[in-house]
């Protein structure tokens, strides 16, 4: 057992530099583009089998650990791989392989300038997710937020004009703000009334503060934790829709605002403890607020006639999912909204790429240019169908699994209201994402389309593999099951 | 022999270098001489701190004549650590001098110039070093009239008017410690601090020792710039030299939170500041005044060095705020914040210096597409920058981390809001500048601008590289300086 542990480390130390070196590399192989998107391919490929080779352990029980520096006395950088990281690096690297294959489609079919400094931003925000996925404290988790904001500025901002550096002040503004106004406070706090900082199953805090300062915790978590996009600090997730589409795919579908559930969920299980969560008047308040940015959110989607501004949007929506489930301080809640990760993570990356792949192909951008599309772009249009009814939760795809456990963690813990609206906004993306691919497919064609032909290659592979993932997901979801339920203790 | 001399050596070395700076015919020799004095300097503090971390406090009689009636000097963690900031500071700016000047200051003057910060070096080292309370006024006067000299060699006639401002409230300043000095003496009939800190416990209920205490405050809070006594630094820093701004940053101010927190501590003892006299519902409220509105005022600066400058109003509102908490992480942050503050302006200043050697200014518009034809020097000015900010990982986020950590352990729960809000205003002005830099295309009329030269690039990335390193790993700063904190607060371990 013990050979196997100090395996378990090696891996996660491998997974968590592997990024950071790649980086380099890919400067290093800037003369000669096949062998720097060779060195990108490389490199994700790496992690991805060192990720996979740490799920084996973490999934039989190993909680392989590991401390690097301890910045301020007392308190480390540390690592400690745990179901939900090991959920979440899964996804992050598995998806970054298939983003990828789709960015040096996309990248070369749309000649885009400055690629070089596009794949080494990419690799160091990888880097970054992977450590806030294995992070074993909230230093150590707020470190790499924070390094994650700040590598995935220069891709939000890849175009440097007007729109792109507006877009990216938004983005560093509210990211930047609610972390360190809200977030950092509430470390503070935390480390103040508990102590430390660890991420301990059952909490740190019970019993350390009267509920009132608790309840005000927590609210600046849920809030300081800005990925998350819990309304009103959701502006910053369309503003980076300014990037390009891989970007807005891999970041802002998966690992940016994942990392900003995936935190919540941490504090939620980790810091407080569920049961304390579920004494905290705050968190049903909070909750409220989470279900109306789910519905506010949707509302806003419906009426955006930008095809990426609504995909957008929509996640805004179902991160909220996840906060929810997260806030409902029960068992099924938090096995629902930590699954959402995953199959939101597959459904909405398909929707990106073919947005993207639309837009590299025909240069359209609206909704409504995209009637009759789907005669010239038949999979891409089939694969962007896919996905949207994941997204719904529609059997036979992943996402009727976490819509499950959601809604059965809203039954458990007693909370209609939040069950009509997770039902409510299923019939809202009906509306705003199944319509798109039913008028691409049943309306009449555009006559310009004529001679419109498929995606580069790369790009339609790409959505081919994450919409078959979305299938994937229903047909096995038990890995990710049985992986997830030591969180709750069953 | 010279082992033991030391202390006496770390203010001898500059001062008598000086008037032979003054007397080398050229700027480039007095320049060598400047440097390896410095550099010797920066030696003798690392000797002197590692003295005081083995063998503990240093007492030392000036030419052997006994304490109250010599002049005495005493070194503990304090001043150990900020002579080695003050020293440090002085190595990185001193190579960097040269060509820093080389624009602004005609070769004919440029010995008096070495000359000149040599002299502020002893003054500011000699502040640090002394125990003894008239002493420390000699020495302030030696450091501030070379200043008002440095300030006034900058390149713009508008540096004049900076350096005789400077000069009106400095001397105000230096006055008003004088008279408090004195009314010390009278009271109790000695000038060591170690002596008045014995005796002014029974003579504390007075109004003498009352007015004394409050010509102190606030004389020193002049020295250091706190708000609203801190109008003569925006100018002062803005029209300097380019060298001279970093220099004068990243050391004078350092020294005056010195002076206040060895007076507040040491002389008067917290008691007396702190529930006998009113200090901290005084100092609390000008340091977030302070935080406020210098980080506000800096937003809307088009020149860069302004902005920094009022920049440096604010962060002095840090250092202030620690002290105000009279608790132990307060110390800490403050102590730390000294090192740390140094490291990033000392790095910023030195950057623009180099950004004004190839473009002639600093304004916002100069600085556009700067990212690209200055790569090195505009990287350091970001790292800096992210201190600024106190982004993890940088050495700005250690500080912050204790002074947020002081408030909440004094239950001040608005005091941490502002403060953290603070850092969103310092990312305002940052970023303002890293988007000209990096996002603008260069004015077409610009003058080609190149990198900057090694004497003055190796300082800056040392400075840059220096914030983020001491971000990491924080065992010696942080060690220290909670060492020197439960020495002023009479806590010693």
């Amino acid at each position: 057992m013990s050979a196997e542990i100090v395996g378990a480390e090696g891996l996660t130390l491998a997974a968590l530099l592997t990024p950071w070196i790649g980086a380099p590399l890919i400067w290093l192989a800037r003369g000669n583009t096949n062998r720097r998107e060779a060195v990108t391919l490389i490199t994700a490929v790496v992690l991805v089998g060192l990720v996979l080779a740490l799920y084996e352990l973490v999934a039989a029980g190993a909680r392989p650990t590991l401390t690097l520096v301890d910045p301020l006395p007392g308190l480390a950088i540390a690592f400690t791989v745990e179901p939900l990281g090991m959920l979440f690096a899964l996804i992050a690297s598995g998806l970054w392989l298939v983003t990828s294959v789709y960015s040096i489609g996309y990248m070369r079919g749309h000649h885009e300038e400055n690629q070089t400094r596009f794949y080494i931003f990419f690799a160091l925000a990888l880097g970054a997710t992977i450590g806030l996925a294995f992070s074993g404290n909230l230093l150590t988790l707020f470190i790499f937020y924070e390094a994650l904001t700040l590598s995935t500025y220069p891709l939000v901002t890849h175009h440097g004009d007007e729109a792109a550096r507006a877009g990216g002040r938004t983005y560093l503004g509210i990211l930047l703000s609610t972390s360190i106004g809200f977030l950092l406070l509430a470390i503070i706090v935390t480390a103040s009334y508990a102590g430390t900082l660890d991420f301990v199953p059952g909490g740190i805090l019970a019993g350390t503060a009267p509920n009132w300062v608790l309840g005000v915790l927590l609210a600046l978590y849920v809030f300081g934790i800005g990925k998350a996009a819990v309304m009103p600090f959701h502006r910053w997730l369309p503003a980076a829709m300014v990037a390009p589409t891989p970007v807005s795919a891999l970041l802002h579908a998966v690992a940016v605002v994942k990392a900003g559930v995936f935190s919540v969920l941490k504090v939620v299980i980790y810091v407080f403890g569920i049961d304390l969560v579920a004494e905290i008047p705050m968190s049903h308040w909070l909750a409220y607020v989470a279900a109306a940015t789910i519905l506010i959110a949707s509302i806003v989607a419906l009426r955006k006639d930008n095809l990426k501004a609504r995909l957008a949007y929509s996640t805004v929506s179902q991160l909220s999912y996840i906060v929810l489930g997260a806030l409902l301080a029960d068992s099924w809640g938090i096995v629902g909204g930590a699954m959402h990760i995953a199959t939101h993570a597959f459904g909405k990356i398909t929707l990106f790429f073919a947005a993207g792949a639309i837009y590299v192909a025909s240069g359209r951008t609206r909704v409504s240019q995209l009637r009759g599309l789907g005669r010239a772009m038949p999979i891409t249009m089939g694969a962007f169908l896919i996905g949207s009814l994941s997204i719904v939760g529609l059997p036979p795809f992943g996402g009727a699994w976490s819509k499950w456990f959601l809604l059965f963690g809203t039954l458990d813990a007693g909370q209609y209201v939040f069950m009509a609206v997770l039902l409510v906004s299923s019939l809202l993306n009906i509306f705003y994402l199944v319509s798109i691919p039913m008028r691409a497919f049943f309306s009449a064609p555009d006559p310009d389309l004529a001679g419109q032909g498929e995606a580069p290659p790369l790009c339609v592979a790409a959505l081919v593999v994450t919409a078959a993932g979305c299938l994937a997901l229903f047909l096995f979801p038990d890995a990710l099951y049985r992986l997830l339920l030591p969180l709750v203790g069953l | 022999m010279i082992a033991s001399n030391l202390p006496a050596l770390q203010v001898v070395v500059p001062l008598i270098s000086a008037p032979i700076c003054a007397m080398l015919g050229r700027g480039r020799t007095a320049w060598v001489l400047t440097v390896a004095v410095s550099w010797t300097a920066l030696a003798i503090a690392i000797a002197l701190l590692i003295r005081v971390e083995t063998g503990g406090v240093i007492d030392y009689e000036m030419g052997g004549w006994a304490a109250p009636w010599g002049i005495a000097y005493r070194i503990d963690y304090l001043n150990a650590f900020v002579l080695v900031i003050v020293a440090g500071i002085g190595a990185m700016v001193a190579p960097a001098a040269l060509q820093g000047i080389a624009t602004e200051i005609a070769p004919e003057r440029q010995p008096r110039f070495f000359a000149a910060m040599l002299l502020a070096l002893t003054g500011l080292l000699g502040i640090t070093i002394t125990g003894d309370a008239f002493n420390l006024y000699v020495f302030l006067e030696i450091a501030s009239l070379a200043s008002y000299a440095l300030v006034a060699q900058g390149p713009d006639r508008r540096a004049l008017m900076a350096a005789f401002q400077y000069l009106i409230l400095g001397t105000i300043g230096a006055t008003f410690i004088l008279i408090g000095v004195g009314l010390l003496y009278m009271m109790t009939g000695t000038l060591n601090m170690a002596d008045l800190a014995a005796r002014l416990p029974a003579v504390a209920e007075t109004r003498t020792i009352y007015a004394a205490f409050a010509f102190i405050i606030v004389g020193t809070g002049l020295k250091l710039a706190l708000f609203p006594l801190h109008m003569w630094l925006p100018n002062a820093y803005a029209y300097a030299p380019g060298v001279v701004s970093a220099f004068m940053a990243a050391t004078g101010t350092k020294v005056g939170v010195y002076m206040l927190a060895r007076f507040v501590y040491t002389v008067f003892g917290a008691p007396f500041a702190f529930d006998t006299m009113p200090l901290g519902q005084i100092l609390m409220p000008f340091a977030l005044l302070g935080i406020v509105v210098g980080s506000l005022v800096a937003i809307f600066q088009d020149d860069i060095k302004r902005m920094l400058a009022y920049s440096s109003v604010a962060q002095i509102g840090y250092m202030a705020l620690g002290i105000s908490f009279a608790s132990e992480t307060g110390l800490i942050a403050t102590i730390v914040h000294l090192f740390n503050h140094a490291l990033m302006k000392g790095a910023l200043f030195l950057a623009l210096a180099a950004v004004s050697l190839r473009l002639g200014k600093t304004d916002l518009t100069a600085m556009r597409g700067l990212g690209r034809r200055m790569p090195l020097t505009m990287a350091a000015f970001v790292a800096a920058g992210l201190s600024l900010i106190g982004v993890p990982l940088t050495a700005g986020f250690v500080s912050k981390w204790y002074l947020v950590k002081a408030a909440i352990e004094a239950g001040l729960w608005p005091v941490a809001v502002v403060i953290l809000g603070a850092s969103l205003l310092a990312m305002i002005y940052v970023w303002r500048v890293v988007e000209v830099a990096y996002f603008r295309a260069p004015a077409a009329n610009a003058p080609a601008a190149v990198e900057a030269p090694t004497t003055m690039l190796i300082p800056i990335l040392i400075l840059a590289g220096g914030g983020i390193y001491f971000g990491i790993d924080t065992e010696v700063t942080v060690g220290i300086a909670r060492a020197a904190a439960m020495a002023l607060l009479g806590t010693s371990p």
